[in-house]
């Protein structure tokens, strides 16, 4: 497996436990419009992800983050960097 | 044409669904009179006040009146123009003066409005390369700050001191950091554990703002905030403030000890782009600030109505937001917006006035009725107001 592959399977295994509406989750998955989390589930979520991933996920990169793939994307420049 | 206002479509649905039921548009109470501190009438009714700020009844206080007419008199009704140029006047000094006697710090800096006063400080001191850590219950002019300046914005879970040490632990150590709290949040009317959230942030470098807006006046000894109840006065780098609130009237503060404090005025833009305060607002609040100085029974009083509010409604079987009173706002959860729209609504037909309060204003979704406390609200006035309640409670099936 793959550093990105890794990353997205551990993102899945967070979005779980919070996918009340059981949607079928892929990369193309929105967190607003698929997944329909309000603002505070989000919190929640990129709480444990930072915890997980040991990082920061700021607001202003949050406003540019929509779907998975991108967080999974955002996360492996955050570990690499 | 693609009409701008179509994005308010689901707002404007909500309330017209909420007001063809027939109930009072809650957002659009008008005061007829004002009495007193406490009293008002509204509809034609006398309406007894409990959605106010007015923590400390100052507003009708006969010396700070007589401070706001002797400088309508003398100085005119507005000073046309910014406090760095033809807007400041003796009484913008004596009124920063005060504020410096009473939160005994070296800097004061007056704002037009509390709102300014946040947006100002937060989106001045805090640049580019910089780290804002702030409650996720912050107050909207918080956010506002932090969206007018372009710093990097990290929220914390609600009062969580582990979630803000272990965010402040993540950061690049060089970076400049500014913690933001507030003493008393306004929504559950809870109190931040800023003791040990306050240790944290100075053991990670970083400088700690402090929105004191609704504890001035009445908690710590001196009546400046819950920074000093909890003894932490001399490690807030800033104490944001209000005259809208315990002062009785309006306006904005910075206060601090920072030595290069005063180049603020040259760079904040909230605070030169605008108009200063009227020169009966500063005396009026100069005066009334004073005399908070000496106002220790008061608190007490305030105290003892806050406690017997919040086990009055917990006996009637209402649920609250906090499981003790931890400051003059008491927050009933109601279950929806509409049974919290129906109950403001009776309480109105009774008497009684409180905010409604709904989100996004409010966390996790709540509908609030909030009560807030003067100190001039009378024994017989809290008996009063937790028979309303009771009434309405009962007429609305919010307690049986």
């Amino acid at each position: 497996m793959t550093d990105r592959q890794a990353t997205y399977a551990k993102v899945l295994e967070l979005v779980e436990p919070l996918n009340k509406k059981g949607v079928a989750v892929t990369e193309a998955t929105r967190f607003a419009q698929d997944l329909e989390w309000d603002s505070l589930t989000v919190l929640d979520f990129v709480a444990n992800i930072e915890d997980e991933f040991d990082v920061i996920i700021t607001m202003n990169m949050q406003a540019e983050i929509e779907t998975i793939g991108q967080l999974v994307d955002a996360l492996d420049k955050l570990q690499a960097g | 044409m693609n009409d701008l206002f179509s994005k308010f479509d689901p707002l404007i649905e909500m309330r017209e669904g909420l007001l063809k039921g027939g109930v009072t548009d809650p957002f659009n109470l008008v005061m007829e009179r004002v009495e007193s501190p406490t009293v008002a009438i509204c509809n034609g009714r006398r309406t007894i006040l409990l959605g106010t700020y007015n923590y400390m009844g100052m507003t009708f206080d006969p010396d700070v009146i007589a401070a706001g007419k002797r400088a309508l008199d003398e100085f005119g009704s507005g000073t046309t123009g910014s406090r760095v140029l033809n807007g400041t006047y003796a009484g913008h000094r004596a009124v920063e003066d005060a504020l410096r006697d009473f939160y005994a710090m070296d800097h004061a800096m007056v704002f037009s409005t509390g709102y300014q006063a946040n947006l100002g400080i937060i989106s001045t001191i805090a640049g580019k390369d910089d780290y804002i850590i702030l409650d996720i219950d912050s107050h909207a002019s918080i956010y506002d700050g932090c969206a007018l300046g372009n710093a990097q914005i990290v929220p914390f879970r609600h009062n969580d001191i582990e979630a803000l040490e272990k965010r402040l632990k993540r950061l690049p150590p060089e970076a400049g950091k500014l913690v933001v709290l507030e003493g008393v949040y306004s929504m559950l009317g809870d109190v931040a554990p800023l003791k040990d959230m306050v240790a944290v942030s100075k053991a990670a470098g970083a400088m700690v703002l402090v929105d004191e807006a609704h504890s001035m006046g009445f908690i710590g000894e001196h009546g400046r905030g819950v920074a000093e109840a909890q003894g932490v006065m001399d490690d807030v780098d800033f104490i944001i403030g209000t005259f809208s609130k315990s002062v009785g009237t309006v306006g904005g503060f910075c206060v601090s000890n920072h030595p290069k404090f005063e180049i603020l005025r040259l760079v904040c833009r909230p605070y030169v782009f605008t108009a200063s305060l009227p020169p009966s607002v500063v005396a009026t609040a100069a005066t009334s600030i004073r005399k908070l100085m000496h106002s220790a029974d008061k608190r007490a009083h305030l105290w003892e109505n806050s406690k017997r509010l919040h086990a009055g409604l917990r006996q009637l079987g209402f649920t609250l937001g906090t499981d003790e009173p931890q400051s003059a706002i008491i927050a009933v959860i109601m279950p929806d917006l509409e049974t919290g729209a129906a109950m403001w609504e009776a309480l109105l037909h009774e008497g009684l006035y409180v905010n409604l309060a709904r989100p996004p204003a409010t966390p996790a979704g709540m509908t609030l009725l909030r009560c807030s406390l003067c100190a001039l609200h009378s024994e017989e006035q809290v008996g009063e107001i937790l028979g309303m309640f009771a009434a309405a409670g009962r007429a609305t099936g919010c307690i049986s």
